[in-house]
């Protein structure tokens, strides 16, 4: 039986005619490696371009369009890891920045923050390309605790100018990386992996603005979003293919490791969720996910884009970007903690306690007790305001503007969540569990 | 006359209510309970405390009342702990055995014990008990005392019910505010199946559920001895959350709904069944249907036993329930609750009854007591080893005092 929510979305408001001129940049010897993966995905509509100091970076990278920025400056050097340097670099060849980013609509920065190229040149970059009139996003990673100090006093400090000059930024710390591997894992592997999920995001976020919009997040909503939220932003991308895909994403999502089996979506401040699949696209599959997502979602301002790309064919793939938050400008980048650890010598039921007596109390103030009946009416009457505002789980299915809805706790307002397994149990069972009332 | 008899008082601060139990022991070790103070709760969530001059008012008014009732001054209470964040786990203690013939002597037995208790657990958490199970010798289970056996190793394990240091601390600040000691503080589960289980279900083996307004605490008895130990931070309020919100209801008729027609099963004859409810000046409000009451109703508390059973499957502990399982709290006065659980759990369930202590009796064989009488008899436990080893002041070392000494 197919209700007309199942009904494939084939009839879909056709997109509009232009199509958006999408050029992502690789910049830094990280940025450029990460341009390879991206090619191979052959994104469609998307210019990849290789931006270093780094000769031999250049020379390696199978990009369509390099740009060196090697001058006397740096010559045969390199950053020697300054991003003062790189940043220079960039600047004399401001020129040349510009005419890269020519007719471009949307500009995508790719750098590992930290060395000297990737950290220097990026806000360079983003301004030229910001100059020539494009929309500015960056996907950054933030280096991994054991490179020093130094490294990650380079990548916060060039993180911040990045932000400044871009319309938005991801930033991904590669030391979240550390809880999906095992501890063995090469650092070639471990950069992969970490290139893998720059991709991912990029991809998804590129589908996101050239396919056909079904549900279309403006991008300046987009930007306006990471904004706000740009402090600790981590992502997932998941895949499924076949009549029970959306199930399927669900469940990956959930127990995805850069979502903290959901957690990450529990405390998040701001969501988006981007959804791709083939002509195939139901009604009812957005909603299932949307349900799952904002169910998990207690405190997020969720926003959400759906796309249909003939080529997934019958392929769902959906995106997360769940930020955190905005905090505190000193707080914004992670710092890893490392849990104090320390030796309990605990008490064991069955042996006595033995406390000394505490000196005692000579008298105790004791009031006469209350007359409580006016106080339990008033409190049960406080009780019922406020309790009427149930939750919305609705999901949204377009939006124009931010702020998006903050969904209400009730009685659990003030109470921490009760979060199980990635599933939030404040929320009525029968409704996570979809089932209809009469 | 203080001399011979002690007065233990335990007092749980609950998310629905606060309750103070007051208990006599006398000189031959006999417990009584000899007074009941109870408030409505107000500043507590969840099983723990969100708004401490509420909380500390009503904990007032509830030991105020159990002053009154027993006729005595109240100054110092076993307290009841819980909240999510309480988790338990079994450790294994190690310990060789030195001795030129290998005979395990008591220095043994305390060392393994020491070495079973020293947990390496990040600096925000604090144990709360580490329950003593069993003795192994040279790997052998089950031992119950090893004293003369021979052997090269003894082992012992322990279950370790640990929660957050400061989410502890709130409640026993809130206690101490009111000029009343903590004699110490106990996981409300544990003092809950003290209250229901005799000995011989525990060696048969049993669960204890306590489904609370805030969280439902279990504990898992095998052997005589605690296996387990959970907290979910969902309980009465839940139920009638989701029925405010699946029925359109302020929370308070959704709580009234809940008590004078709820149900855990949904069954046949309240299909179709439509109930008018009015506004306090007798116009008709809205209609409701039962059938969607029950079944909101129905499927969070299904949730609750399939989170528990998920639980105890993983910890391999289904097999060894054979007293079954013991419903207490609020909560299982749901009708024919017991009757879901064991459709969930497939075990025999029964409404725990707390008659295992005299005095006030019926007054006291309230579901909803179970933890504050348990809170007693641990006390009691407790007073009764004290009287039988003379107290060492080594004891105040012990980590207990140091909840007490962060600000
Ligand atoms: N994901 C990923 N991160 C990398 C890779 N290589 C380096 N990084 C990270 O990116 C940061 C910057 O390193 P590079 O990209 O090598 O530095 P650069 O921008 O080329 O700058 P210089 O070589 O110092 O001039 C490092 O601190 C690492 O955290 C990589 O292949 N993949
Ligand atoms: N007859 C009843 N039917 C349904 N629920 C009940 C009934 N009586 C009490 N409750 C529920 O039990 C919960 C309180 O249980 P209690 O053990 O006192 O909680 P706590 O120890 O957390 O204060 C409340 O949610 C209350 O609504
Ligand atoms: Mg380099
Ligand atoms: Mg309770």
């Amino acid at each position: 039986m197919e209700t007309p929510e199942q009904t494939p979305l084939t009839a879909a408001p056709a997109a509009a005619a232009h199509s958006i001129r999408l050029k992502i940049f690789g910049v830094g010897s990280a940025g450029v490696n990460m341009l390879e993966p991206m090619a191979a995905l052959g994104l469609p509509n998307a210019v990849l371009a290789a931006v270093n100091i780094d000769a031999a970076s250049l020379l390696n990278s199978g990009a369509p369009e390099k740009i060196s920025l090697e001058t006397r400056l740096t010559r045969g050097l390199g950053t020697g890891g300054d991003p003062e340097r790189g940043r220079a670099a960039a600047e004399q060849q401001m020129a040349a920045l510009k005419a890269a980013c020519a007719g471009v609509d949307v500009v995508f920065i790719v750098a590992g923050l930290g060395g000297g190229a990737g950290t220097g040149i990026s806000p360079v970059l983003a301004k030229a390309a910001k100059e020539s009139g494009a929309l500015v996003l960056g996907f950054v990673t933030l280096p991994f605790d054991c490179e020093g100090n130094r490294r990650r006093q380079q990548a916060e400090e060039g993180l911040e100018y990045l932000k400044e000059a871009a319309d938005g930024v991801i930033c991904l710390p590669n030391q979240k990386l550390f809880k999906l591997l095992d501890e063995n894992t090469s650092v070639l592997d471990t950069f992969r992996h970490s290139n893998e999920l720059v991709v991912e995001g990029v991809a998804a976020m590129s589908r996101l603005i050239t396919s056909k919009g079904l549900i279309e997040i403006h991008f300046a909503d987009l930007c306006a979003f990471l904004r706000e939220h740009q402090g600790e932003s981590c992502f997932a991308t998941v895949e499924a293919a076949g009549p029970t895909r959306s199930r399927e994403v669900i469940d990956k999502l959930l127990s995805h490791p850069m979502l903290d089996s959901g957690k990450a979506l529990t405390d998040a401040g701001a969501v988006l969720v981007s959804l791709i699949a083939g002509t195939d696209l139901t009604m009812a599959e957005i909603n299932r996910v949307m349900e799952h997502i904002n169910s998990k979602c207690s405190r997020a301002q969720v926003m959400m884009g759906a796309a249909v790309d003939p080529s997934f064919q019958e392929r769902l793939s959906v995106t997360i970007v769940a930020a955190r938050q905005a905090l505190p400008a000193a707080a914004k980048i992670p710092a890893f903690e490392r849990e104090g650890e320390h030796r309990v010598e605990a008490q064991e039921f069955d042996t006595q306690l033995h406390k000394t007596p505490t000196p005692r109390v000579q008298s105790r103030f004791v009031p006469p007790a209350p007359a409580l009946t006016p106080e339990k009416m008033e409190q049960l009457a406080g009780r019922q305001a406020g309790a009427s505002r149930g939750r919305k789980t609705a999901p949204r299915m377009r939006q124009t503007q931010l702020p998006l809805e903050i969904v209400s706790k009730g009685r659990f307002d003030k109470s921490e969540p009760t979060i199980h397994k990635g599933e939030d149990l404040d929320v009525p069972t029968y409704i996570r569990r979809g089932i209809a009332l009469n | 006359m203080f001399d011979s008899s002690t007065i233990i008082v335990g007092l749980e601060i609950g998310t629905s209510k606060v309750c103070a139990v007051v208990g006599e022991m006398n000189a031959e070790g006999t417990l009584n309970i000899v007074g009941l103070g109870q408030s409505r709760s107000r500043g507590v969530r969840k099983g723990e405390i969100c708004d401490a001059p509420k909380a500390e008012e009503d904990i007032r008014n509830a030991i105020v009342e159990a002053e009154q009732m027993a006729d005595v001054e109240i100054r110092s209470v076993y307290l009841g702990v819980t909240g999510g964040h309480v988790r338990g786990f079994n450790n294994r203690g190690v310990h060789p055995v030195v001795s030129a013939d290998r005979e395990i002597s008591e220095d043994d037995v305390q060392d393994v014990i020491k070495n079973a208790k020293t947990i390496n657990l990040p600096a925000q958490n604090h144990v709360i008990h580490a329950i003593r199970q069993h003795f192994l010798v040279d790997g052998q289970d089950g031992i119950t005392n090893p004293v003369g056996m021979l052997g090269s190793r003894v082992e012992v394990d322990v279950h370790v019910v640990h929660g957050h240091l400061n989410r502890l601390q709130n409640a026993i600040r809130c206690v101490k505010g009111l000029q009343l000691e903590v004699d110490e503080i106990v996981f409300t589960g544990l003092a809950s199946s003290l209250a229901l289980l005799t000995n011989e279900q525990k060696e048969l083996g049993a669960l204890v559920i306590d489904i609370g307004g805030g969280t439902t605490e279990y504990v898992v008895y095998a052997d005589g001895v605690i296996k387990h130990v959970g907290v979910l931070a969902v309980g009465g309020d839940h139920v009638s959350n989701d029925l405010a919100y699946g029925l359109k209801v302020p929370l308070g008729r959704a709580e009234q709904l809940k008590i004078e027609q709820g149900s855990a099963v949904v069954s046949e004859d309240c299909k179709g069944q439509i109930l008018t409810i009015s506004n306090e000046i007798g116009l008709e409000m809205k209609k409701i249907n039962l059938e969607n009451l029950r079944r909101i109703m129905a499927l969070r508390l299904e949730e609750i036993f399939q989170l528990i059973a998920q639980d105890l499957e993983s910890a391999g502990l289904v097999d060894y329930l054979r007293a079954g399982v013991f419903l207490c709290g609020g909560g299982s006065r749901i009708p024919e609750i017991a009757k879901l659980a064991e459709e969930v759990l497939e075990m025999p369930v029964t409404i725990g009854k707390t008659n295992s202590i005299s005095g006030l009796k019926s007054a006291l064989d309230q579901p909803e007591f179970a933890t504050a009488i348990g809170l007693v008899k641990f006390g009691s436990f407790q007073q009764r080893k004290r009287g039988a080893k003379p107290s060492i002041a080594e004891g105040l070392k012990n980590t207990f005092g140091q909840l007490f000494r962060r600000p």
